[in-house]
């Protein structure tokens, strides 16, 4: 029985505004608990909320960065529900009337395949604070900080197929929220999350089988394993003869499984209604146009822009365009090397600089090496100074901290031998050694040549220049 | 439309409040009543009227981005039945 899968993905997206949604709390990230909890987020009596119009900008930003509705007059609801670290006993949320209406994301397959994803909607709500649930002589300790954080609530359609979809659906939006500036994309902290809804469907129906939600996935990899693990037990319920029960589910990381959430924590009637405190938020379009005027360019763009202008291929410049820091990386590198030499300064952002940031799991904005440093190094690949070998040590060197490319070609004596004379006079003694190898080459084994190249850069130490000892051997020869 | 018993027990919990045994029927009449009221609207005919989210005929203001608060943790925890670590403390709410 062949089944396929269905998963909608609701992202939870901490905007990076400096003061809360409703009040005027600081958002400062790592505070004393409770220092930045306000009468406002504390829910205490007579208070009122007045929105952050920052808050408001960063969620029309990424609406018309997914082609979006912007909706002209959208509606605060409340939100009810009991939980300690929710003091009010409501979050005010958006329910009919989202600021964000439908639009779409882009996604990139690994097979260079794209497939749309629909976005049904995206609206502002305000964050919970934190329950602590250690050793507080067996009661629970709140920290109030994060209430009242500003969080764009971005839902999409049941438009995936498979975990390599969806992860691939939450990685775009992740670099889409970073590349606008309204998300800092800190999953370990929590600022970019999501819940995922998944079913599945004998291949060929139509119809939707029974979801469940499987709630706070906050890495790309817990979001693979769970949705991977769900799929495989609801076909196991289903193949048994069972049904699926629509219920919400915890990914516990350590076991690698998902498991049901006691019904007591569900309480799924929210009872909404608009909330009385706030007036319906008008956006007009003197708005709009002032928030797109500030748009970045977008991952898309930015992509196309590096096939056309520097004649990368899709991959490269997808890889390249993941994120604004890695683009603009690439982009000084290519502005000190030349935009004729960007297909290399790819390979080596790509190659070895990523290589070397993810061996020891660093972001490219600490790079020891920086874009400066890596274009001084491949213009010494250009100039013939270093081959293109020796330039992969140069790096490593550079890479521990041993000074830019001139000083470690200097320091460790790199420099390319580029003297036909003293090219020649190793060839002459390789030949001279070889005598065997050479009869053999000269009877029509071709494939010695490569022995001779090798063994000239093994008496050079690597440092002949390639092209040179090519042409003088196949002279020599 | 006439609220059954279990209708208002269910209310009652989600909006955490204790209601006795005795008041039960009481209060499923005078909800009832309430959307008995409600319900004469539906006779009206309200196509093209906008559904209306707010009495007030205006529309939201917007602040700016600023952080205007200051710390005051300690005044407002002297509201707080139990405090430890600059935490609030309240019966535990997981197993």
């Amino acid at each position: 029985m062949e089944w396929e899968t269905v998963i909608g993905l609701e992202i939870h997206a901490q905007l990076s505004t400096r003061s809360k949604i409703f009040s005027g709390a600081s958002t400062a990230y790592g505070a004393e608990p409770n220092t930045q909890a306000c009468a406002v987020d504390l829910g205490l009596p007579g208070v009122l909320p007045v929105l952050n119009e920052k808050a408001v900008a960063m969620a029309v930003k990424l609406g018309l960065a997914i082609d979006a509705q912007i909706t002209p007059r959208s509606v605060f609801a409340r939100k009810n529900y009991f939980y300690p670290d929710l003091p009010k006993g409501y979050q005010i949320s958006q329910y009919e009337l989202p600021v964000v209406g439908r639009g779409h994301l882009d996604i990139e397959l690994d097979d260079g395949e794209t497939r749309t994803i629909g976005v049904t909607r995206a609206h502002l709500e305000e964050d919970a604070g934190k329950s602590l649930h250690e050793d507080f002589h067996g009661m629970t300790g709140i920290d109030l900080n994060r209430a009242g954080t500003p969080l764009l609530e971005i839902v999409s359609e049941p438009d995936m197929r498979s975990s390599r979809e969806a992860v691939a659906y939450m990685k775009k939006m992740h670099s889409l929220v970073r590349y606008l500036g309204i998300c800092d994309g800190n999953m370990q902290e929590g600022s970019f999350r999501c819940d995922a809804n998944v079913s599945v469907r004998r291949k060929g129906t139509e119809k939707f089988g029974t979801r469940t939600e499987i709630k706070n996935l906050n890495s790309f990899r817990f979001l693979e394993k769970a949705i991977e693990f769900e799929v495989e037990r609801q076909i196991d319920v289903l193949e048994g003869g069972g049904a699926v029960v629509q219920e919400t589910r915890l990914f516990d990381p350590d076991k690698g499984e998902t498991r049901s959430m006691r019904s007591k924590e569900e309480a799924n009637d929210y009872r909404y209604f608009p909330d009385p405190d706030l007036l319906p938020l008008d956006i007009d379009s003197t708005f709009i146009e002032q928030v797109r005027a500030s748009l970045p360019e977008l991952p898309d763009e930015k992509k196309q822009r590096f096939m056309n202008h520097y004649g990368l291929s899709a991959y490269d410049a997808s890889t390249l365009t993941s994120s604004r820091e890695m683009a603009d990386y690439f982009e000084a590198v290519v502005e000190q090397a030349g935009s004729g030499q960007a297909k290399m300064v790819a390979n080596w952002v790509m190659g070895e600089l990523s290589g070397a940031l993810n061996r020891e799991g660093r972001e490219i904005g600490d790079s020891p090496v920086s874009a400066r440093a890596l274009g001084a190094l491949l213009a010494r690949i250009q100039d013939n100074t270093i081959s293109g070998k020796i330039a992969k040590e140069v790096f490593e060197a550079m890479w521990a901290g041993e000074g830019d490319a001139d000083m470690v070609i200097e320091a460790k004596g790199l420099k390319q031998i580029t003297d036909t004379g003293a090219i020649e006079q190793v060839i002459d003694q390789v030949i001279a050694d070889n005598p065997k190898q050479l009869e053999q080459y000269r009877s029509g084994k071709d494939k010695l040549f490569g022995f001779f190249v090798g063994q000239v850069m093994k008496q050079t130490g690597g440092k002949a220049n390639p092209a040179q000892v090519n042409e003088l051997l196949k002279k020599k020869l | 439309m006439s609220l059954s018993l279990d209708e208002v027990r269910k209310i009652a919990h989600l909006a955490r409040l204790s209601v006795q045994e005795e008041d039960l029927q009481g209060y499923a009449r005078n909800l009832s009543d309430i959307l008995g009221l409600v319900q004469q609207m539906d006779g009206v005919d309200t196509r093209g009227v906008t559904p209306m989210a707010h009495p007030l005929d205006a529309s939201q203001r917007l602040r700016v981005d600023e952080p205007t608060e200051t710390d005051q943790r300690d005044h407002f925890q002297a509201n707080a039945p139990a405090v430890e670590s600059g935490l609030y403390l309240v019966p535990k709410v997981i197993e």
